[in-house]
């Protein structure tokens, strides 16, 4: 009996430390996921542009889902600019062509991939863009040339509704 | 020490004293024995506490006016800024009190490496501090964000990127700082809940900051072990509450000629703009007291190796104690010490420039020399300098080369110096 009655003790200690670390966990979760994306945030899914106005070679910038996002009408210059460039010069190889299904409209997120500022239009090397931030470059694609960004810019799901019309989200 | 002899003279005193001992902690703090040869760098300790509770005050008041909402915010703070009574005073002494928090921080922390501070038995005190310090950046940082200007946006918006390098799960993180797809209202609200929380866990942090002081006591100009109380001491009252207040009042008049005579020199233009989500300004910098860690994170080509040197350049900070090898506290008398202490100061120096610098060319180039050069100092100079460098003799008081004759020899018979 002695012998027993310790190993009984510490049955129970470790059993009420699991359930106590259990119960914590349960607690806490609540308090750490309040501040994710809230049902309101995540309702903003998707934003329809009205594009019939944008003359080839420049690009409007609307906001979806808070974020800027850029929609460029690309030269023909610019969409063989592009298209040429082999995919061993690239940093994070992808094909334009998978890019801009429609080679004319270029529908990207305006982010850049290193720490989130708004890249400027026309500048830079490969005569994309270029991030004032901390000095990426990205060509006619938005594919990153050149600069500390690990990635492409983001291209975003979409789809022409028509001609004139494109839904983002 | 003469804590526990003390009783207090009243008999009400006595009374109160025996069910809470608060008139012993009073005594501890006013008889508290001081090291007597404690220079004027010595009382920026004084200074920071002074500091926190500027910001605390000026904190509590502005929140009373200020609205946390993505809409309300830039205007709330022109509210301030026109309408209340006294609000420009008081927004621009805590604007210009951040950046007197952080000057006073620095020289703080140059005193500490100067002298030795850091190194046993004060390696918990130390390490407070760092805690202290970090606290403090993202305190700052996150009150930057809440006028809501375009540095405010823009800044906020690269600090949280810099969590995206982290594999696998940083867009999640970054998602979840953010409660969004962007920072937005909802990064607003809890940074300004955070905010007013930090102060108060600062606050805390300070407390056991100088209850782990006074432990070992005070180090001193020449980092030897005293006795205490001693020859070598002076009591804390009033000695050195007389010079922590002279030199609080020369520190309040360079403070004063921000708030009232360039009270925006310190901040940035483009924060004067309400935040725009679509345009980000040509050239976003951060604040003036955390650039040598931008420079540093900048001057590594790689997201997320970048992000690892900026930590660890705090972190190395961290583990000093133990990175410096040499038992000679006071750089008075590490010869190669001090000469390396002096580069690391420039050092220091150079990448706050070139943080505010854009990263190309020349800039980029220099930064990431000091860079390097940071990190050699801590763990390649200082734990080698430990073991090669020939320091000069350490007197054996503070009295001693004055006076002759020693107050310690109690401790040279232990061998503790």
């Amino acid at each position: 009996m002695s012998d027993k009655k310790p190993k009984r003790r510490e049955f129970l200690f470790t059993v009420s430390y699991a359930v106590g670390a259990v119960g914590v966990v349960a607690v806490t979760w609540p308090l750490i996921d309040q501040m994710n994306p809230d049902a309101s945030v995540k309702a903003l899914a998707s934003t329809e542009v009205d594009i019939s106005s944008v003359e080839p070679g420049k690009s409007i910038t609307v906001l979806w889902r808070g974020k800027p996002v850029f929609i460029k009408r690309r030269t023909q210059a610019e969409i063989d600019e592009a298209r040429k460039v082999k995919l061993e010069e690239l940093k994070h190889p992808e094909k334009d062509e998978d890019r801009a299904k429609n080679p004319e409209w270029l529908v990207m997120l305006g982010i850049c991939t290193h720490l989130g500022c708004v890249p400027l239009n026309d500048k830079g090397d490969y005569n994309g863009w270029f991030c004032p931030c901390h000095g990426s470059h990205y060509d006619t694609s938005g594919r990153i040339r050149k600069g500390p960004a690990p990635t492409n810019m983001e291209v975003p799901k979409y789809e022409f509704l028509n001609a004139n019309t494109i839904k983002i989200g | 020490m003469s804590d526990h002899d003390y009783q207090p003279s009243s008999k009400l005193g006595k009374w109160f004293n025996d069910r809470l001992p608060l008139l012993t902690l009073s005594n501890h703090l006013r008889e508290y024995p001081t090291p007597k040869n404690l220079n004027y760098w010595w009382t920026f300790g004084g200074i920071l506490t002074f500091c926190l509770i500027v910001q605390i005050v000026t904190g509590l008041t502005l929140a009373m006016h200020y609205i946390p909402d993505s809409d309300l915010a830039f205007a709330s703070v022109e509210h301030i800024m026109r309408d209340v009574n006294y609000g420009w005073l008081i927004r621009y002494v805590h604007a210009n009190g951040a950046s007197m928090f952080f000057l006073a921080v620095y020289i703080h922390i140059f005193r500490a490496l100067y002298y030795g501070s850091y190194k046993s038995p004060r390696e918990i005190i130390w390490i407070i501090g760092m805690i202290i310090y970090f606290l403090m950046m993202a305190t700052a940082f996150m009150g930057y964000v809440l006028p809501w200007g375009q540095m405010s946006f823009w800044g906020a918006t690269v600090i949280t990127n810099l969590f995206s390098a982290i594999p696998f799960v940083g867009e999640g993180i970054v998602a979840w700082l953010w409660g969004g797809f962007a920072v937005d209202n909802p990064t607003l609200t809890r940074f300004y809940a955070l905010h007013y929380l930090l102060p108060f866990l600062i606050f805390g942090l300070v407390a056991l900051h100088i209850w782990a002081l006074h432990i070992p006591g005070n180090n001193n100009p020449i980092g030897i072990e005293i006795k205490k109380p001693s020859k070598d001491t002076v009591p804390f009252h009033p000695y050195i509450v007389i010079k922590d207040g002279f030199a609080l009042l020369m520190f309040m008049i360079v403070f004063a000629f921000f708030v009232f005579y360039s009270p925006n020199i310190l901040g940035h233009a483009d924060n004067y703009i309400e935040a725009n989500p679509m345009v980000t300004p040509a050239h976003i910098v951060p604040e003036w007291y955390l650039l040598p860690f931008y420079a540093i994170l900048r001057s590594v080509p790689d997201k997320l190796f970048g992000v690892i040197a900026m930590f660890a350049a705090i972190f190395v900070l961290i583990i000093l104690p133990w990175l410096d090898t040499s038992k000679i506290r006071s750089a008075v008398f590490r010869p190669l010490y001090k000469q390396f202490y002096w580069i690391l100061f420039i050092d220091v120096l150079i990448l706050g420039y070139m943080g505010a610098m854009p990263a190309e060319g020349l800039y980029l180039l220099i930064a990431r020399v000091a860079t390097a050069y940071y990190f050699i100092h801590f763990l390649i100079i200082l734990p080698i300098l430990g073991y090669k460098e020939k320091t000069r003799p350490v007197p054996l008081s503070i009295t001693e080369p004055v006076l002759g004759g020693s107050p310690n020899l109690e401790n040279i018979k232990k061998k503790i110096i």
